[in-house]
C-alpha cells in the first residue's frame, strides 16, 4: 500500500501560538517550478495588530532576562536547527531551486550565524557602553537597551539565511520583533517558526506573518506601538512611503546601503541599528571616598 | 526672613555688541541675499541689533564651500592636525568666555551666572573634548579606519545656542566632516562670535559655515542634494517633518527632540536635596530645556509636605534681569515662546489642575514669568502629557514603584527622568526600568562631552556626547553588499 502524504497547513506564529489568520484567508505557495506546495496564511492587518500586541509582551520578558538567558535561548535555536538540518534543506531545494550543496550551505551558515549572536548578548555592553569619565563628583555610565518591538520585513533570495539574519540581531539585543516573511517563501519562514518555538523563546519574542507586503507594510511602518522598522525586504519604490509613516512616531529606521550578502559574516550595524544608548548619573559626593577613580 | 539683594549688574560693555552681523561663508563673513532681520533682548524687549539672513543662493554656496572644503582639504587631513584646530578654538572659546556670556545672556534671556558658569565653559569644554578623538576614531570599536560621511547639515535651538553650536560642530569636524550650521533665528548672535574664533584660529575656508535665518533656511538646508548628514535638535513636530522629508534619501540622520521628563521622589529621599533638585529639573534656563523634570511624581505619603517645602523654595529664587548676577530665573526667549507657554497653563487651569506661582514681582519690560506649579494634576491633561517648555512644573502622586514606572513612561516622549531616593538598589532598579535617554539619580540636569546624551521613543534618536556621539557623524555600515 502506497502512503498518502500527509501535506501541512502552514499558519501564522504569533504569542507563541500558531493561529490561522482570522481573516480565513489564504494564498498559494509555489515551488521554483510553479507548482503547487502547501497553502499559507494570508494574513491580515488584525493579525498584524495582534502580533504587535504579543510583541510587546515578549519584549517584556526578554529585555529583562538575564544576558546569559539571552544567549542559552539563542543558542538553543542553533540546537533545534541542527536538528532539523536534513528538512530544511529539502525545503529550500524545492522552494528556491538549489543544489543540495548551495541548500546545505545556506542551513550550515544559518546554523553558525545563531552560535555567533549567542555569543554577543553580554558583550554588547562592554563594548558598545562606556564608564564616562565626568568632570564633576558623579559615577557616570552609559550602556545599551532593547529599543523595543521591531518590525521586520524580511528578504527574499535565501529564504532560510536572509529571514534569520534579521531577525537573530534584534532578538540579540532583547527586542521582540514582527516578521513579515517573504511573500514567496512561507513554508521555509513557518518552518523556522516551529524552530523558535521549541528552543525557549519567550511567547512573542518572535512572530511571524506570511501574506503581501504591500498590503501589511505601510500598517506595520505605521503603527504607534512599533519602537523601530528594518526595511531589509522591501522593493526601493515601496522603501520612501514606509520610511514616511515611520517618522510620525519617529520611528528607528534601518536600510541596507545594497542587497546584503548574508554569507559573509556579520559585523555589528544591524545590532547597534536596535539599541538605545541609556546614560545613568550618580552622585559620589565632592570627596570621593574611592581615591579619585569613581567613575 | 525677608532677603534683600542690591542689584549686580554685569557689564554688557565687553559684550561690544554690533549694529548688524552676517552669516559666514567660505572663510568671510558675506552679506545674505535674505531680509534682514532684528533680534531682541528678551530681557528688555528691545532690538539688540540686526543679522542679514540668507537666501537659496547663499545656502548653496555654504554647501558647496563645505563640499569643497570637505574633499581638498578637511577628510585628507591627519586626524592630529584636524585635533590642533580643534583644541585651537577650545582654547578660544575659553579666552573670550566672558565677552560670550555676557552676548548669550543680552540674545538669549537666560541668566549670566548660567551662561557664565554653564553654557560658555562647557561649550569649550565639548570643543576640547572632541579635539582629542580626532586622531582615535579607530578605537572606537567601529572598524579600523572608519570614515566620515561628508557635509553634514545641522541645525540647532534658540535655548543654549552656543553650547548646541558646540554639540553639533565638534564631532562633525572631529570625525573629519565638515558643516553648514543654521542657528536659530531668535539667537543668532554667539554663533557668529564663535565664527570669529574659528576665523582666528585659521581654520581652512568652508570647513564651518553658519547660515541665518528661519524655519524655511533650516528646510532648504537639510532637504538640500548636497549634504550627506542631518543633525537636527529642536521640536518633535520638526524632528518628524525632517525624518519624513528625508525618507528614502539614504541620508543618516540623528534627532534630538521634544521631552516631558519625570522627577520622581520617593518617601525616603533627602526632601532638602531633591527640592534643590526638583528646582534645578525646571527652572534652569527657565525651563526651557529639553530634558527638562517637568513631570514632578511624588509618592503619596510625602506630597503634601513636600510641596509645601518647594513652594517655600520657589519662592525665594530671584527672577528678573538675566544680567544681574543674583538672577535665578531671567527672561523667556521670545514673546511667542511666552505666549506658547501661559496658553498650555491655560489648558491647565481649564482641565482642573491647581496653577500656584510665586509671588516675585516681575520687571516691566521684557518677556518674563513667574515659576509655577500645578498640583491635582492627572496623566491625560495636556500638561502632564505635552512639552511646556517653560518655567512650569506639573505635580502628580503615586503610590508604588511600580506604578512610578508606569506613569513614568507613560508618554512618547522619553528623553530623561529623575530618581530620589537614599536607597541604592532602588536608584538603580529605577535607572533600568525607566524609558528614557539619560536618567539621573539624586542629582539633574548634568551634561558632560563625555557622557552620551539622546532620546528613547518619539525624544529623537542618534546621540550627542561620548563615543555614541562620535559614531552619529561616522559610516558605520558595516554589511557586507552582494554585488
Amino acid at each position: 500500500m502506497t502512503h498518502l502524504a500527509v501535506s501541512k497547513t502552514y499558519k501564522l506564529f504569533i504569542g507563541g501560538a500558531f493561529p490561522r489568520s482570522e481573516s480565513g484567508r489564504t494564498y498559494q505557495a509555489r515551488d521554483n517550478k510553479g507548482n503547487f506546495m502547501a497553502n499559507a496564511a494570508l494574513a491580515s492587518r488584525k493579525d498584524l495588530r495582534d502580533a504587535v500586541v504579543a510583541a510587546r509582551k515578549g519584549y517584556a520578558a526578554w529585555s529583562k532576562a538575564t544576558t546569559y538567558n539571552r544567549g542559552q535561548v539563542i543558542y538553543r535555536i542553533a540546537e533545534m536547527l541542527e536538528g532539523r538540518r536534513t528538512e530544511f534543506i529539502e525545503l529550500i531545494m524545492i522552494s528556491t531551486g538549489a543544489s543540495s550543496k548551495e541548500a546545505a550551505e545556506e542551513v550550515d551558515t544559518s546554523i553558525d550565524r545563531h552560535v555567533h549572536y549567542a555569543g554577543w548578548t553580554d558583550k554588547l555592553a562592554a563594548v558598545l557602553g562606556s564608564a564616562n569619565p565626568v568632570s564633576s563628583p558623579h559615577f557616570s555610565y552609559s550602556a545599551p537597551e532593547a529599543t523595543g518591538v521591531v518590525g521586520i520585513l524580511a528578504p527574499t533570495g535565501s529564504p532560510l539565511l536572509g529571514l534569520i539574519s534579521v531577525i537573530a540581531p534584534v532578538i540579540t539585543g532583547g527586542n521582540a520583533c514582527v516578521v513579515i516573511a517573504a511573500e514567496s517563501d512561507p513554508c521555509v519562514a513557518m518552518t523556522f517558526a516551529e524552530v523558535a518555538a521549541t528552543s525557549d523563546v519567550p511567547a512573542g519574542v518572535i512572530n511571524i506573518l506570511t501574506g503581501r507586503i504591500s498590503e501589511l507594510a505601510p500598517h506595520l511602518a505605521a503603527h504607534a506601538d512599533v519602537n523601530a522598522l528594518d526595511l531589509t525586504g522591501t522593493s526601493v519604490e515601496l522603501r520612501k512611503a514606509l520610511e514616511q509613516a515611520a517618522a510620525e512616531t519617529v520611528k528607528r529606521v534601518y536600510v541596507p546601503k545594497g542587497v546584503p550578502d548574508f554569507m559573509v559574516a556579520p559585523g555589528t550595524a544591524r545590532l547597534r541599528s536596535f539599541l538605545e544608548i541609556k546614560t545613568v548619573w550618580h552622585p559620589t559626593g565632592a570627596l570621593s571616598l574611592s581615591g579619585g577613580s569613581s567613575y | 526672613m525677608k532677603w534683600e539683594y542690591s542689584p549686580a549688574p554685569e557689564s554688557r560693555a565687553i559684550a561690544d555688541i554690533k549694529d548688524r552681523y552676517m552669516p559666514f561663508i567660505d572663510g568671510a563673513f558675506k552679506e545674505g541675499g535674505g531680509e534682514d532681520r532684528d533680534t531682541i533682548n528678551p530681557g528688555t524687549g528691545e532690538r539688540l541689533s540686526t543679522v542679514s539672513t540668507v537666501n537659496a543662493e547663499d545656502i548653496d554656496r555654504a554647501v558647496t564651500a563645505a563640499r569643497r572644503a570637505y574633499q581638498n582639504v578637511w577628510s585628507t587631513m591627519p586626524g592630529a592636525e584636524r585635533g590642533k584646530y580643534l583644541f585651537r578654538i577650545a582654547r578660544a572659546i575659553a579666552e573670550r568666555s566672558r565677552e560670550l556670556a555676557v552676548v548669550e545672556t543680552l540674545d538669549n534671556g537666560k541668566p549670566i551666572k548660567e551662561t557664565r558658569d554653564f553654557d560658555v565653559p562647557a561649550a569649550a569644554q565639548h570643543f576640547f573634548y572632541h579635539a582629542g578623538w580626532a586622531d582615535k576614531l579607530q578605537h572606537l570599536g567601529l572598524g579600523r579606519a572608519p570614515q566620515p560621511l561628508g557635509v553634514a547639515g545641522q541645525v540647532i535651538p534658540w535655548n543654549f545656542p552656543l553650547l548646541m553650536a558646540a554639540w553639533k560642530i565638534a564631532p562633525a569636524l572631529a570625525a573629519g566632516n565638515t558643516v553648514v550650521i543654521k542657528p536659530a533665528e531668535t539667537t543668532p548672535l554667539s554663533i557668529l562670535v564663535l565664527a570669529e574664533i574659528i576665523a582666528d584660529a585659521e581654520l581652512p575656508p568652508g570647513v564651518v559655515n553658519i547660515i541665518t535665518g528661519a524655519g524655511d533656511v533650516g528646510s532648504t538646508l537639510v532637504n538640500h542634494l548636497g549634504i550627506d548628514k542631518v543633525a537636527f535638535t529642536g521640536s518633535t513636530a520638526v524632528g518628524r517633518r525632517i525624518q519624513r522629508e528625508l525618507a528614502g534619501t539614504g541620508r543618516k540622520i540623528t534627532l534630538e527632540l521634544g521631552g516631558k521628563g519625570a522627577n520622581i521622589v520617593f518617601e525616603d529621599a533627602a526632601q532638602d536635596q531633591a527640592v534643590e533638585g526638583i528646582i534645578n529639573g525646571i527652572f534652569f534656563n527657565q525651563g526651557q530645556v529639553c530634558c527638562a523634570g517637568s513631570r514632578l511624581l511624588l509618592q503619596e505619603s510625602i506630597a503634601d509636605e513636600f510641596v509645601e517645602r518647594l513652594k517655600q523654595r520657589v519662592e525665594t529664587l530671584r527672577v528678573g534681569d538675566p544680567m544681574d548676577k543674583n538672577t535665578d530665573v531671567g527672561a523667556i526667549n521670545s514673546e511667542a515662546q511666552l505666549s506658547r507657554i501661559t496658553a498650555l497653563m491655560d489648558a491647565g487651569i481649564a482641565e482642573g489642575a491647581e496653577l500656584w506661582s510665586s509671588s516675585c514681582p516681575l520687571p516691566k519690560n521684557g518677556f518674563y514669568l513667574s515659576p509655577s506649579i500645578f498640583t491635582s494634576a492627572t496623566p491625560s491633561m495636556r500638561i502632564a502629557r505635552e512639552e511646556i517648555f517653560g518655567p512650569v512644573l506639573t505635580t502628580m502622586t503615586f503610590r508604588t514603584p511600580d506604578e512610578a514606572v508606569t506613569k513614568a513612561n507613560n508618554s512618547p516622549y522619553g528623553l530623561s527622568a529623575g530618581v530620589w531616593t537614599e536607597k541604592g538598589s532602588r536608584a538603580m532598579g529605577m535607572a533600568a526600568a525607566l524609558r528614557a535617554g539619560v536618567i539621573w539619580d539624586n542629582t539633574f540636569n548634568r551634561f558632560d562631552p563625555a557622557a552620551s546624551f539622546g532620546g528613547y521613543k518619539e525624544s529623537g534618536f542618534g546621540r550627542e556626547g561620548g563615543p555614541s556621539g562620535l559614531a552619529a557623524y561616522l559610516d558605520t555600515d558595516d554589511e557586507a553588499v552582494a554585488q
